[in-house]
C-alpha cells in the first residue's frame, strides 16, 4: 500500500470515528464540530515546531572530532611522505 | 557473541567499500590510509569510482594501488561526472564482497566507524546498517545555525510524513548486504540528498532489517553551505514523490 494511502486512510478513520460520535449524539454538535479539523492542523504545526526546536536545542555537536581528524590527516600525510606518494599539499 | 564465532573460524565475510570521487586527490589518499588503519583483521577491498577528475585523483589512486595492491584498491573510473546514484551502481558491478559499504570521500565520514558498522551487522544480522548523526554518541561539526535548522526541519517533516523507521534519513554512510543493495538501488530514481532518503525508505517498505550506529560528521568545507533554496525545493519534491510511490 502506498504510504499516502496509508496516511489518508488514517485520517479518514479518525474523521469517520468523529462523525460517528456526532451521529450517535454522544457529543452534541456545536462549535467544536467545525473547529476540530482546525485544531488538528494547528496542533500538528505546533508538534512540528516543537520537534524542530527540541532538535535544535539538543543538536549533537562534536568539535573534538574536528581536532582528532586534523591529527589523523597529519598522520596519514606523514605516512605517505615516507612512502613516496605525492598527495599534494591542499 | 558474533565476534566469538568469527574467532572460532566460521565464515569470514568480505567487505567492499565503494567511494565515489570527484577531485578528491588528497582526500582519497587519506581515506585509504585510514581504512587500512581501522580495518586490520578484515577482508576488504576499496572500489574508487572516479568521475574523470581533472585534479589527478586517478594518478593518486594508481600510486595507492602500487602501495597496497591492485586487489585491495580497485579503480573503476568513468569518463565524466554522472552522479552519485549511478556511481554506486557502477561500483557495485565490480564488488566481490558479501557486504558493501558506501561512504563519502571528503572525510566527513571517518573510517574509524567501520568496525562498529561491521560489529552491529554481525550482532544483529541486519540487512542494512546506517550511520546516524542525531543520536547519543553521534554528532555534526561545522554547520551554522541555518544549516542545523534546515536539517532538523527536513528531518521532522520526513519523520512525520514517511515513518521511515530510522533517525537519520539523509546520511550516506551505510553498510548493505550486497544483494540488498542491488535490490534497493535498482528501484531508486532520485538524485542527491533525496537519493539517500529514497534508498532507506524503500528498504524500510521492503521490510529489510535496518540497524543504526552513531557516527560523527565533520564538515570541513566551511562557508559553502550546500543547502540553498533550490535544494530545499528538490527535497520537498522528493518527499512528495516518496509519499506517492512508496
Amino acid at each position: 500500500m502506498k504510504h499516502i494511502v496509508k496516511i489518508l486512510s488514517l485520517l479518514l478513520a479518525v474523521s469517520a470515528f468523529w462523525i460517528g460520535l456526532l451521529q450517535a449524539a454522544i457529543i452534541h454538535p456545536g462549535y467544536n464540530t467545525w473547529l476540530l479539523p482546525i485544531y488538528f492542523v494547528v496542533s500538528l504545526g505546533c508538534y512540528g515546531l516543537l520537534m524542530v526546536g527540541l532538535g535544535l536545542m539538543q543538536f549533537p555537536t562534536c568539535p573534538q572530532e574536528a581536532l582528532l581528524l586534523q591529527h589523523d590527516i597529519a598522520e596519514a600525510k606523514d605516512f605517505f611522505k615516507h612512502k613516496g606518494v605525492d598527495v599534494g599539499s591542499d | 557473541m558474533a565476534e566469538e564465532k568469527e574467532r572460532k573460524g566460521e565464515k569470514k565475510y568480505k567487505y567492499s567499500v565503494i567511494v565515489p570521487t570527484y577531485n578528491e586527490r588528497l582526500n582519497i589518499a587519506l581515506i585509504v590510509y585510514l581504512i587500512f588503519k581501522h580495518l586490520r583483521d578484515v577482508d576488504f577491498e576499496i572500489i574508487v569510482v572516479d568521475d574523470g577528475s581533472p585534479d589527478g585523483t586517478q594518478e593518486i589512486v594508481k600510486q595507492l594501488q602500487d602501495l597496497y595492491g591492485e586487489d585491495r584498491i580497485l579503480l573503476r573510473a568513468r569518463a565524466k561526472k554522472l552522479g552519485l546514484g549511478t556511481a554506486y551502481i557502477h561500483g557495485l558491478k565490480h564488488a566481490t564482497g558479501d557486504f558493501v559499504v558506501i561512504m563519502d570521500a571528503d572525510l566527513s565520514h571517518h573510517p574509524k566507524y567501520l568496525p562498529s558498522f561491521i560489529k552491529k551487522q554481525l550482532e544483529t544480522n541486519a540487512s542494512i546498517v546506517t550511520g546516524t548523526r542525531y543520536v547519543k554518541g553521534g554528532g555534526v561539526h561545522g554547520w551554522n545555525l541555518m544549516r542545523k535548522l534546515t536539517s532538523r526541519g527536513a528531518n521532522v517533516l520526513a519523520q512525520t510524513l514517511l515513518w521511515p523507521g530510522v533517525f537519520d534519513l539523509t546520511g550516506s554512510f551505510r553498510l548493505y548486504k550486497k544483494s540488498v543493495l542491488e535490490d534497493v538501488i535498482s528501484s531508486c530514481v532520485s538524485k542527491g540528498y533525496v537519493f539517500q532518503m529514497e534508498m532507506i525508505v524503500r528498504a524500510t517498505r521492503k521490510g529489510y532489517h535496518i540497524e543504526e550506529v552513531p557516527i560523527t560528521f565533520v564538515d570541513r568545507v566551511f562557508g559553502t553551505s550546500k543547502l540553498g533554496g533550490s535544494e530545499i525545493v528538490e527535497y520537498l519534491k522528493g518527499l512528495v514523490y516518496l509519499l506517492l510511490t512508496t
